[in-house]
């Protein structure tokens, strides 16, 4: 564990103004640590923009909540569990999902939806392939055992392959959930004298200092804190959903809090900080499922499925009823007090006594140097790049690569119906589930760019936010609100606090300028593995909301459709093509800069796309992306229907068809003068570029031929490819 | 019609059910408590996908202990129409309502996909509005969906015409690409595919309506 520092120790005995006890060491260490306290990343996230007209709760809360208009809002947040999911990938992921699934329904709201960022070192690592393959298999059934017996739709996600990711996965979570506006709950311990009831699952001895072992670096004893991980059970869990949400309909219940990251520890400061109270509990009554627990065992357990609540004095049976019918366990294990402290006893002991306030919110803040340069992996030069002599060998190259390819293998192992609300699943450019209380429907897009990041963290996280936005327009969705997880190295190394600090601040100008404020989020530092970090990953959510319609999809629907070009060809030069699929797959190198955005630009295309999708003018669209141009038109061609396709350009043939300029889409359509007029209006390019035909993509400018591939080929390839990754025998 | 939808703890497809025959089909849907000893008076009772019980032990292996199966039991012996969906069709047979069972997938993975089945039988409660050799797309979601039986049961359940549906692109290794079946009497049946996640063309396909259209004619017939 990571333990309090001397200074902290100080300050810890000038609160308390005496010695701590062990117990009280072990819960200020816990709620002190990086992943609870954000004490590294705090006086930076305070630059990231958190309000907007349909932000009815920022960050701070459990998650984020949107008005979605009418009675009705969204409840959402994206949480890692990178470190867990290193030690043991199936738990670690499993318990990942189920944290995330009690912030949202903790608030009172219904998960509708899941999404995962995932992140591994590449499968065809030589040294460390087979230990990847196995990461991701475990993380994939984990997410897919939980999400699925539970029962929320796994809609969507994305997954990248990086050298940097092989000691260090990341498993980002995303969720959301619905509800009335009238029927939001908050985790304050509100009204002196009311119960503090524990409900769900036992205490055992799992998970202790899951939070603190979050907060630090890997090394070779690291393979010793298994214990350390929590083990999820998604049956109780949905029967604690279940359960919350009917003894939330009766009214007796004032406050309520998951049990997550420190346990009885965090709900129970947490709870009483936001309510300006004490709370009082009495560890001999929580209910356990090992003997001989210590008080500090007790108060640092991350077992999993356990909520606190706090109900109105005197009305507890009705909340003990619902729990009963559910046969879940509630017992009442202290009170709200009005001194403002957290007071812990076993049998009538105090082994804790600490004010509430300064536990949960009066963390120490550090203004870590950051005066160095960011960590940069790659040089700013460009290398001597000789014309490709394939460019349609480059392309399969590029289809059956793994950040590319299909995820099919993995999103057919997630539930991605149930709940019979899933307009567009997984591997679109955003998922659409509708709510069907509203007649709306809530498009989601989750988006990270590392590769870009590493080059220049500033315009890397600007490009992210863009690319996300994009991803919703493309489907017809307005992007109203986002939330992010900030997935980094050692902050007390300058030149990965420097990453940080510059990519929070790309993420605050880019969500200010797209109007998607940040109503919560995550922080996972110290991602490094024997001294050697990950790229800065910035991960972001984006919630986009449209009106419930049968979704434009991505694959060319009829032969002779006009190929349009939204927000034209786009420029690049040699130096910001070094961050490329290209640069990556095809050349095996990494340089230069990220690619150039023009937000301004960037937001008009947004706005017209939408427009053109809205007006039912596309029978398809597609954002560009990771391989630019021409990948974007094989995933078009992927259904059946190819294209001919003629670009008029004076940059290389490589760069033409594979830079990753942003600022564009594909869409096909019936009505080109119209789309051109919709262009015209807000200002942006839409170049006709071709034809849609049967069962070939054809690319080539003037007499030049660039890429001639049957389209059965390109999707034999794009589909395939995973799981050829995945085959044992690859070498 | 008044169609009694079982909710097991566990159970996660129960207000997929729900909707499909209450907004989607305009009937009387209701849920009855897993604890519950009688089925009240409804006309037909689905059991919904999910995980009843946890699926621990064995996929409805818990769940046929319940009060409410034996209520089940009674209700199909005298001979109502009882649909078993996924974990449903799990629990039908493990509690002997039908023969066989359901084994893990043939690749050991948990397949959620678009499927598309045949409909090998129109003579029962679930497929009288579809007609025979009539294709149905609809998802299927779970891990233990492979149906298995021995030769002998595989041949009776052929003779008697008691396959309702069988796969066209089996997914996940079922015997004689068996999608869904009949009990003897033809007033049960089991099936691993979704069609309350088809009832909706918004939803990508509307072809399970038939499924719940015909078990909604059946009663109208019967009733009159």
């Amino acid at each position: 564990m990571s333990a309090l520092t001397p200074s902290e120790l100080d300050k810890v005995r000038s609160i308390l103004g005496r010695e701590p006890t062990e117990t009280e060491e072990g819960i200020f260490t816990v709620m002190w640590s990086e992943h609870c306290s954000y004490k590294s990343s705090r006086l930076h996230l305070r630059k990231l923009p958190t309000k907007g007209p349909r932000v009815l709760v920022g960050p701070g809360e459990n998650a984020g909540i949107v008005d979605i208009s009418g009675d009705y809002a969204i409840a959402f947040k994206i949480e890692s569990h990178n470190h867990p999911s290193f030690i043991e990938p199936f738990q670690g992921a499993a318990t990942g999902v189920g944290g995330i699934l009690r912030d949202i329904f903790t608030m009172g709201a219904r998960p509708i939806a899941v999404l995962d960022a995932l992140r591994f070192g590449r499968l065809d690592d030589p040294q460390c392939g087979d230990r990847n393959r196995r990461i991701l298999e475990g993380v994939v059934s984990g997410i897919s055992h939980y999400g699925n017996c539970f029962g929320v739709p796994t809609v969507g996600g994305e997954c990248v392959f990086e050298r940097c990711y092989n000691g260090n996965p990341l498993v980002n979570v995303f969720a959301l959930g619905v509800f009335r506006k009238d029927e939001i709950f908050y985790g304050k311990a509100s009204g002196i004298g009311n119960p503090v009831i524990y409900v769900g699952a036992k205490t055992g001895r799992d998970g202790i200092h899951g939070a603190s072992m979050a907060s630090a670096e890997f090394t070779e004893e690291s393979k010793q804190k298994r214990p350390n991980v929590q083990v999820g059970d998604p049956f109780l869990e949905k029967l604690l959903l279940e359960a919350c949400l009917e003894a939330m309909r009766t009214g007796a219940i004032v406050g309520i809090q998951d049990m997550g990251a420190a346990g009885l520890t965090c709900s129970t400061c947490e709870m009483g900080s936001r309510a300006g109270t004490g709370v009082e509990i009495d560890l001999s009554l929580v209910p356990q499922r090992e003997t001989g627990m210590t008080p500090y065992e007790i108060m640092l357990s991350e077992s999993q499925e356990r909520m606190l609540l706090v109900a109105e004095d005197g009305r507890e049976e009705e909340v003990f009823a619902v729990f009963r019918k559910w046969g879940l366990d509630a017992v009442t294990i202290g009170r709200v007090t009005g001194d403002g402290k957290l007071r812990v006893k076993n049998r009538g002991v105090v082994v804790a006594e600490i004010p509430n306030r300064e536990l949960a919110d009066e963390a120490p803040v550090y203004d870590r140097p950051h005066n160095s340069p960011p960590y940069r992996p790659a040089p700013k030069e460009t290398p001597e790049i000789p014309p490709s002599r394939n460019l349609n060998a480059d392309l399969l190259t590029l289809v059956g690569s793994g950040d590319l390819c299909s995820k099919r293998w993995i999103w057919r192992q997630y539930d991605y119906t149930v709940r019979t609300n899933t307009v567009a699943g997984p591997g679109g450019d955003a998922a659409i589930v509708r709510i069907k209380e509203t007649g709306t429907s809530v498009a989601m897009s989750l988006d990270g760019n590392s590769r870009y990041c590493a080059l220049d963290p500033r315009e890397g996280a600007r490009l992210l936010v863009a690319e996300c936005c994009r991803n919703l327009s493309a489907v017809g969705a307005l992007p109203v609100a986002a939330t992010n997880n900030l997935n980094f190295g050692n902050p007390e190394r300058p030149e990965i606090m420097a990453q940080l600090v510059e990519t929070i601040e790309g993420l605050a100008e880019a969500c200010r300028f797209f109007e998607t404020p940040i109503t919560g989020g995550n922080v996972s530092l110290y991602n490094e593995t024997l001294g050697e970090a990950i790229w800065p990953t910035p991960v972001i959510g984006i919630v986009g909301l449209m009106k419930t319609a049968p979704p434009v999809t991505i694959p060319f629907k009829e032969e002779g459709r006009t190929v349009m070009l939204v927000g034209g060809l786009g420029a690049a030069d040699a130096v910001r093509f070094g961050g490329t699929q290209y640069a990556k797959v095809v050349l095996n190198r990494m340089w230069g800069l990220p690619p150039d955005l023009d937000m301004d630009y960037e937001k008009r295309v947004h706005t017209g796309l939408r427009e053109i999708v809205n007006e039912g003018l596309a029978e398809s669209s597609h954002d560009l992306g990771d391989g630019g141009l021409a990948v974007a038109l094989a995933e078009c061609s992927a259904g059946g229907i190819g294209a001919d396709i003629e670009i008029e350009t004076e940059l290389r043939p490589d760069v033409a068809l594979f830079h990753e300029g942003p600022s564009r889409a594909i869409v096909s359509t019936t009505q080109p003068e119209i789309v051109e007029r919709v262009a015209g209006r807000h200002g942006i390019r839409c170049d006709r570029i071709g034809v849609t035909m049967k069962a070939r993509l054809l690319i080539g400018s003037h007499s030049d031929v660039w890429v001639d591939s049957p389209v059965d080929r390109l999707r034999e390839i794009w589909e395939n490819a995973f799981e050829g990754l995945l085959a044992p025998d690859h070498v | 019609m008044r169609i009694g939808v079982v909710v097991f703890p566990g159970s996660n497809c129960d207000h997929d059910a729900w909707y499909a025959f209450s907004h989607n089909l305009g009937q009387q849907a209701e849920y009855i408590w897993h604890d519950s000893a009688s089925l009240g008076n409804v006309d037909a009772v689905v059991l919904p996908g999910g995980f009843a019980y946890g699926d621990y032990l064995r996929c409805g292996a818990i769940a046929k202990f319940s009060p409410v199966m034996a209520a089940v039991r009674k209700f199909a012996d005298q001979g109502g129409p009882v649909l078993g969906i996924c974990n449903g069709f799990q629990i039908l047979v493990e509690s002997g309502l039908l023969p066989g069972a359901l084994l893990r997938n043939r690749d050991l993975k948990f397949v959620c996909r678009d499927v598309t089945l045949r409909v090998e039988t129109t003579v029962s409660f679930f497929t009288s509005a579809a007609a025979r050799g009539q294709r149905l797309r609809m998802p299927v979601a779970h891990g233990e969906g492979c149906y298995f039986a021995d030769e002998r049961t595989l041949d009776m359940l052929d003779a008697e015409d008691r396959v309702a549906l069988r796969y066209v692109d089996n997914p996940n290794g079922s015997l004689r690409d068996i999608a869904g079946i009949l009990s003897e009497r033809r007033n049960v049946m089991g099936m691993m595919p979704h069609p309350e996640r088809a009832s909706d063309s918004l939803l990508g396909s509307a072809d399970g309506r038939v499924i719940l259209e015909s078990l909604v004619q059946s009663l109208v017939t019967a009733a009159a």
